[in-house]
Parts: C-alpha cells; structure tokens; sequence
C-alpha cells in the first residue's frame, strides 16, 4: 500500500523531532472559520519571521465564552463583530494601541475611525464588513425572496427545508425587524411577541448551524440558510443556484474587526500583524477569499470585478441594513431564555 | 529482602503484600487530582452565582437548581411552577438513548449469538469484523453516516436508480438520523458482552428443554434469556450512558436542531448561553443519573453473584 | 448430533448477523470509495484518483492537518505509555498485594473515568483547569487523555494477570529472588501480551477522543479529530474522505495487532 499507516507514523516522528527549529516569533490568532486565505498568513510568516497559529469560532458569542473561559492570554488577536467589540472593551478583553505604533493607519476610511463600538479605534482596526442574511435557492422558490417572512412566515415549499445560523446575536435581531421592533427591548409585549414568532417559525426550520451554511445550500441539504453575505457569494461560486436576499424590513449589517486581546503573550507580533492587514493589498486579498467588503483606502483597485460587482455587496437602496445591538444584562437574560426555549 | 519470610504467610496472591497502597499511590493521585478533584469543584460551582456573559461568582445561590426544575416565566418574576424545558430535554436524550439501545439489542443479541454458535476460525473472523468498527474513530464514523444518508447522498442514489423510491428520503436533521447515529456507533459495545456471556452459555439446557418439547421461542425467552441476561445488561448500559451524553451524533446528524443533555452542556461553556453554574448544575444531573443506573446494575450483579 | 445443531440455530439469525455487519461496514466503505473520487464535487463520481490523497500530504492544508497528527499521535502514545504504567502498577496492587485498606475503593477509582460521561469529565476539567490557573494546550490535553486512559489500559492487563498463577514469582521468591527482581524478572515478562493490549486500547482511545479534547485544548493546538470536525463543519469535502480512509487502515493496522498479541498470549498460557 502506498500510504501505509507506518510510514505516516514514522514521518510524524522525524518531523516532530525535527519540528524544534521553529523561529522565534510567534502569533496565536483567534478568527472566524473560512475568513482568511492561508496564503496571506503564509506570506506574513515567511516576511516577518513569525509561527502564525490560528484557531476558529463559529460565532461571536462563542469566541466570547471560550475566551472568558480562561482562553484569554492564548491568544493575540481575535475578530469580533461590531457589537462584540464593545462587549469585550467593556469586559476588559482588549488591549490598547497608539495610533503611531500602526504605520498604515491612515489607511482606513475616515468613515470606519470613529464607530460606534470603538470611537477612534483605540483597540480595534476594521477588518471587513458584510451582512448576516439569507440565501433561498432559486429553482424551489421563484417568489420575491426579499422579505423576513422566508425565515419566520416560510412559503409551503420552503417549510423544514430551513437551516438558520446558530447565533442568537444575528437570528432575533432579524426576528425583530421582522416584528418592527427595536433590538434589545425591554417591553415585555414586545419580548413576548419575539419569543411567540421564534417558537412558531422554528417548526419550519430544519437545523441550526453556521459553519455548515455554505455546505447545507451547495449539498441540498437546505433550500434555504441564513448566511453571511461572504458564504453565500462562496456558494454560488461553488454551484449552489441561490439567491442573497435584502429583506425590506431591514437586514443585519456586520462590520468585523481585528482586535488587540489583553495579554496577548506576543503583542509586538500583533500590532505588526494588525498593521499587514491594513495594507490595501492584503486588505484586498481577504476581501477575494472571503468574498466582504473592504474598509481601506486603496484595497478596491485589487478586488476582482467579480467581487465589485456581487450582488451581496451591492444592496439595493431601498433596504435598510443595521448592525446587532448588545443587550444590557436584564434583557440578555431574557434573550437567553428565547434562545433555550427556541431549541428545546 | 524480606520476601522469602513473607511467603510463609502468605495467601496465593500476595507476593507484594504491603506494597499495595505504594503501587496504587499513582492512579490516586492522577485520578484523584484530575477527575474526582474537578468534579467536586464543578458540584461547587454549580452553586455559584453566574457571571454576565460567562464565569462565576463566588457567592452562594442556588438558581442555577432552581432555573433546572422551576419555570418562572420569560421574565423571571412570575410564580414557579414546575419547569419543562429542561427535563423535556433531559427526557428527549433518555428517549433517543433508549431507541438506540433497542436497536442495537435487536441486531446485536441475534448477530452475538450467531457468532457464538459458530466454531473455530470462522468465529474468530466473525469477531475480528465486528470489533473493527469499535477501533474506527467514532467521529469518522459519524462523518460517514452523515455522507451516506443526505438527500442527494449514495444512498438515496442508489434506492432511486433501482426504483425503490422515487424521491429522497429526507434523513439528516432529523431525530431519526440521531437515533441512527447513536446506534451506528455503539452496535460493537452490544455484540460484544452479549457474546461472552452466550459463549459461557451450556447448550445441555436447551437440549434439556427440546427434550421435554419446548418450542424454540419458549427455549429462548425462558431457558436461554435468563441465563445470558448479565450479558445483555452490560451491552445495554455500554450502549445507553454513552449515548445519554453523546454530542458528536446529534450535533452532525441531527443539525444540533434540538438540544440534547450533551450539546445543552457545551452551550453553557462554548456557546450562546456562557452559564456556567448552569452548566456545572446540568452536568451534575448526568453525572447522577448514570451513577444511579450503574449502582442499580451493581447491586444485581452482587446478588446475581450470591445466588 | 443433529440435535445440537438444531438446538443452537435460529431462523433469521444469520441473515440479522449478515444485516449487522452490512450497517457496520456501508458507511466505512462509501467513504473509502469517494475518497478516490476524482471529483471536486463529492456527490459525482468523476473517475478514479489519487488526487486528494496528494491533497492531504501536499496540499494548502497539510501542514495543518500534518501538524495535527503529529499532536494526535504523541499524546496518544505519551497517554498510552504513562496509563499504562499507571495501570500495572495498580492491577499488581489489585491482584498482587494481597488485602489492604481502600482496597474496593481503589477498584472504584480505577474504573470511575468510566463511568462518568464524557461530557462531564471535559465540564469537570475545563473548571479545573481555568480554575488553577493551568495554561491550556499540549499538556492540558495530554494530562486530560492520561485520566481516562487508565481503564482502558487496566482493563486487559488486569485480565491477564489474573490468567497468570503466582506460582512462579514464588518459587523465584523462595529462591531468594528480591520482590523487584520477582517482578521484573517473571511477571513482566509474563504479562507482556496484557501490557500490550492495554497499551494499544490506551492508544486508540486517546486517539479517538473528541469531546474532552476540544473542551481543553489550547489556543493553536488541534489534534485530528478537532482539526476534522473542524473541516467537516464547512463541508464534507473529499480530503476529509481520504484522511479518514487513511486513519481507517490505521485502525485496521491496530486491530490486527492487538487481534496478534491476543494470540501470542493464548499461545504462551499453553
């Protein structure tokens, strides 16, 4: 047999015993699954002589709870999502930097300095935004799939055919454009009224899953999927006959970003990594892998037409696109509550 | 040494006499330290408060028990009464364990003494191929029980082109493909208990019973049965605990759709929720629960042991 | 003798036999088979090749996958070889020893990483560690994979042992052998078909483990089931089907030398 088991194991020993020779530098990344080419962490390795390491989430509130739990000092770098940025400077997560230690720092759109989350950026760079929607395949559902009511009202054809992203975040936030609430009420009729519209949608949803968006409309396995706009540009590209949608009610927009962690174990290699992202080439190489867009100045000269001219990065004017809100305590708990009752 | 003096006094299986605690000393520690150490920290920690978004508080409270059995409404204020939520969870586990178990017993009890029957060689490369499976890792073959049965998989393929259907049969995501799961991958831990103990079996009963005209049903459930019963309830429980806690089966083949006890569990610690008394307190549950069933099967076994 | 034949068969039996081993191997071998599948689509057949095997061992991801298994393997032998010593000892104690204080309490020890789920023990040992202040990565995962080793390692050992009468260190003992020398010198070796099979249970236990690993591990560090589970989630792409063909001939590699080492200790009980 050519691949015999005993070979492997033999080659594993010499590589391990040879595996010594690591440079100096190292980088322990903590970023979503599927965001990043291995060829721009390839290329940061050999430029500035670093072991690049990197782990992934699947959703923000993930990379939350395995960083408070005790994963915090692991790791240098991590990509959080807007709301998450302030829920991580507020928890005491993150570091700060000085504008001067990132020599590309103009390199950012003035537009994309002071946000919300991070007025200034004093911990944060911008890494790519997108929005968290759904995609419907186009020869089960020939209606106007521009609407909330495919997740939570579904059409015949599309009931249990569903796989909603699982992430409470991003699903009652568009559950509540849906009903024409604000994000994070307190009022109880309101709370009620989104608990009542998940309950009853979820008996048209088949599964819960984020990284298996992509793969449930490529394979089938779905015929609809709340994804992010990035994955479902991927899936086209990959044969899937879908269609992004821009519900009229609202859609979720995302803006994620590269955040400097507390006790980063490596925070010189952090900060030069952070400043190679702002680097309009590499910038750009992120943004056709993963299929965003880009915040930097400079980057659009390097995106693919294929990419400037997507459909899920050219929404239509008349959708209103809004970021996911954090809760104060006393209404995550009853978030928290939607959510187990949701997948009970 | 003192060994020459020790034999005089010595049982046949003392030859370390003394020596027992020293060489027991590791698996204490090791054990002690990293298992029985944490969970008595996790019994801790389940009446801890709950910090915002994950961790704990060092202070005492007993809501993470109370959020376990009472319901208090969405909002938290209104009268307890007896909580669903979980316990139909914890419940939905036990059911999908229990299918699993039976479907492992109706195949495995037949497929184990089919083997025992056999002779020789034969037995052997019988055994050999059924203990494979239990080697493969167990995600793998979750993988390719997920493979296997998708809409557009090779076995929805196949059962098309001979004409057995004429459209998929929608399995993944579903409770069944979970319980499939579950029983793909515990089958081997039912044959192989259920083997030994009807390879101890004396065929001279059943002889006995045809002597005196049984019907082979009636040999079966009444002469052979009872006898291979221990077998069939250490393949039952090797089947059922690990099923109770398992993740990896409903999480690929179920869509993680419905919680299970197991990704209820790692919710609390890796996902959404970042409730970690909770967590502790649901674990403790598991953790009791199968301590009940394995004492239960425990004391049988000692009275099984003194008839 | 027709009796006897009759006595031990029923109908259906075979045919369910037949039916088990069929749900046993189907999935395992479809998988095999599209792993040689020289589509990029994992649902149409495209013709035979090579193709993904060259995938895993040279392509953008095998250094990842690489380094996993380099993981995987040295903390299933480093689990392997400390439980099993680990568990020598203690069945010698066991079996060995003759009466002493905590005695049944240690046979509960021994088997309690049984019988606490999975689930549990990851739950119990992420707090732990956080707890103490334990950086998680390789040594978290490799302490975690020690514990739960051990009944698995004192399993067939102990069997062994017991299959072994105490006449012989004896008579070395009345010899004027020393207890070590005794030890070393007899029982060892005699144990060594037990010691073996406890060491490769060990082995492919670690090995296989999933849930507890991905509980403790640290910040960079996979080992194939993680990094597996971690590709399968985006799609069961072909690659994932050759690495699991290749961990499947593993497996079978084991089993037969476990199945070998069984034989050999039958033959040196004659």
């Amino acid at each position: 047999m050519h691949f015999n088991p005993n070979v492997c194991a033999t080659a594993a020993f010499l590589a391990l015993s040879a595996g010594t020779a690591f440079a100096e530098g190292e980088l322990k990344l903590y970023h979503w699954f599927d965001y990043i080419p291995q060829e721009l962490l390839d290329q940061f390795a050999a430029e500035y002589d670093v072991t690049v390491t990197m782990d992934t989430f699947d959703s923000n509130e993930a990379m939350l709870a395995t960083l408070k739990a005790g994963k915090l000092g692991d790791y240098d770098v991590a990509f959080p999502s807007d709301y998450m940025v302030e829920i991580m400077a507020n928890e005491g997560m993150l570091d700060t930097f000085e504008r001067t230690e990132l020599t590309n720092f103009e390199n950012i759109m003035p537009q994309w300095i002071d946000v919300s989350f991070d007025p200034g950026r004093n911990s944060s760079i911008p890494y790519q935004w997108g929005s968290t929607n759904f995609a419907v395949n186009n020869a089960a559902y020939s209606g106007d799939v521009n609407t909330t009511s495919i997740l939570f009202d579904p059409p015949e054809e599309l009931r249990g055919q569903i796989n909603v992203l699982d992430s409470q975040g991003e699903l009652l936030a568009l559950a509540s454009m849906h009903l024409s609430i604000p994000q994070c009420t307190s009022d109880r009729e309101q709370l009620q009224a989104l608990n009542d519209l998940v309950q009853a949608a979820r008996e048209n949803w088949a599964s819960f899953g984020s990284d298996i968006a992509k793969d449930s409309l490529v394979s089938g396995d779905a015929l609809v999927s709340m994804i992010y706009s990035g994955q479902a540009a991927k899936a086209r590209a990959e044969g899937a006959d879908i269609s992004y949608a821009f519900p009229s009610e609202g859609y979720v927009l995302f803006a994620d970003s590269a955040v400097l962690l507390a006790d980063a174990p490596n925070r010189d290699n952090a900060i030069l990594f952070m400043n190679f992202l702002l680097e309009p080439e590499n910038a750009a190489a992120v943004s056709n892998f993963a299929q965003y867009g880009s915040s930097i100045i400079g980057a659009h000269e390097f995106l693919t037409e294929e990419l400037r001219n997507s459909p899920e990065l050219n929404p239509p004017s008349n959708a209103t696109g809004r970021f996911v809100q954090a809760c104060v305590e006393d209404v995550q708990v009853v978030y928290d509550t939607i959510w187990t009752n949701l997948k009970e | 040494m003192a060994g020459p003096q020790l034999k005089s006094t010595d049982t046949d299986n003392s030859n370390y006499a003394g020596l027992g605690p020293w060489l027991l000393l590791p698996s204490w520690l090791v054990i002690g330290f990293f298992l029985v150490l944490p969970v008595g920290l996790m019994l801790i920690y389940s009446f801890l408060t709950k910090e915002f978004r994950g961790g704990v508080v060092w202070d005492f409270s007993p809501a993470a028990y109370d959020q376990f059995f009472f319901d208090r409404g969405l909002f938290g204020d209104s009268a307890p009464t007896i909580e669903l939520t979980y316990i139909s969870i914890f419940w939905r586990s036990i059911w999908q364990a229990a299918v699993a178990t039976i479907l492992c017993l109706l195949i495995g009890f037949p497929t184990a003494w089919f083997i025992a029957t056999k002779t020789g060689s034969n037995r052997t490369i019988w055994l050999f191929l059924i203990t494979i499976p239990y080697w493969v890792n167990l995600l793998i073959r979750t993988i390719s029980m997920k493979f296997l049965i998708r809409d557009n998989g090779p076995l929805n393929e196949l059962l098309l082109s001979i004409g057995l259907i004429s459209e998929p049969i929608h399995m993944i995501n579903t409770n069944f493909a979970v319980q499939l799961g579950l029983f793909y991958s515990y089958l081997p831990f039912m044959v192989l208990p259920i083997y030994a103990s009807v390879e101890r079996y004396n065929f001279a009963l059943s002889e006995a019973a045809a002597d005196l005209y049984a019907t082979k049903w009636v040999t079966l459930t009444k002469i052979i049965l009872p006898v291979v019963k221990p077998g069939v309830i250490a393949g039952c429980i090797l089947v059922f605990v690990p099923s109770l806690g398992a993740f990896l089966a409903p999480d690929l083949l179920g869509g993680a759709k419905n919680f299970m006890i197991g990704s209820l569990i790692e919710e609390q610690f890796k996902g959404n929720a970042g409730n970690w008394p909770f967590g502790a307190a649901a674990s403790m549950i598991l953790l009791s629960m199968v301590l009940v069933i394995l004492t239960i099967y425990a004391r049988q076994q000692v009275k099984a042991g003194d008839r | 003798m027709a009796k006897h034949i009759d006595i031990r068969k029923f109908t259906g039996f075979r045919a369910i036999a037949v039916l088990c081993l069929f749900l046993l191997y189907a999935p395992l071998i479809v998988v095999s088979v599209y792993s040689f599948n020289d589509s990029i689509s994992i649902t149409t057949w495209g013709g035979f090749s090579l193709r993904w095997y060259e995938d895993v061992f040279f392509g953008p991801e095998a250094p990842k996958f690489k380094q996993a298994a380099i993981n995987s393997l040295t903390i299933a032998i480093g689990a392997a070889v400390a439980s099993t010593a680990i568990a020598t000892a203690a069945a010698t104690a066991m079996l060995r020893a003759g009466k002493f204080k905590g005695k049944s309490f240690s046979f509960m020890l021994i088997n309690l990483p049984l019988m606490v789920p999975e689930i549990v023990t990851a739950v119990a040992t992420l707090i732990f560690f956080s707890a103490i202040g334990f950086v998680s990565g390789y040594m978290t995962i490799l302490v975690a994979h020690i514990v739960f080793c051990i009944p698995f390692a004192y399993l067939p050992i102990a069997a062994r042992m017991q299959s072994i009468e105490p006449f012989y260190e004896q008579a070395a003992l009345d010899l004027y052998a020393t207890r070590f020398q005794a030890f070393r010198m007899i029982l060892l070796p005699l144990m060594a078909p037990g010691i073996l099979s406890g060491f490769l249970l060990a082995f492919i236990i670690s090995l296989d483990d999933f849930i507890i690993t991905n509980f403790v591990k640290g910040a960079g560090v996979e080992t194939l089931p993680t990094a597996i589970f971690g590709a399968v989630k985006l799609g069961i792409k072909p690659n994932v089907m050759a690495i699991s063909t290749l961990l499947l001939l593993v497996s079978v590699v084991f089993v037969t030398l476990s199945y070998l080492v069984g034989r050999m200790g039958e033959n040196t009980e004659k």
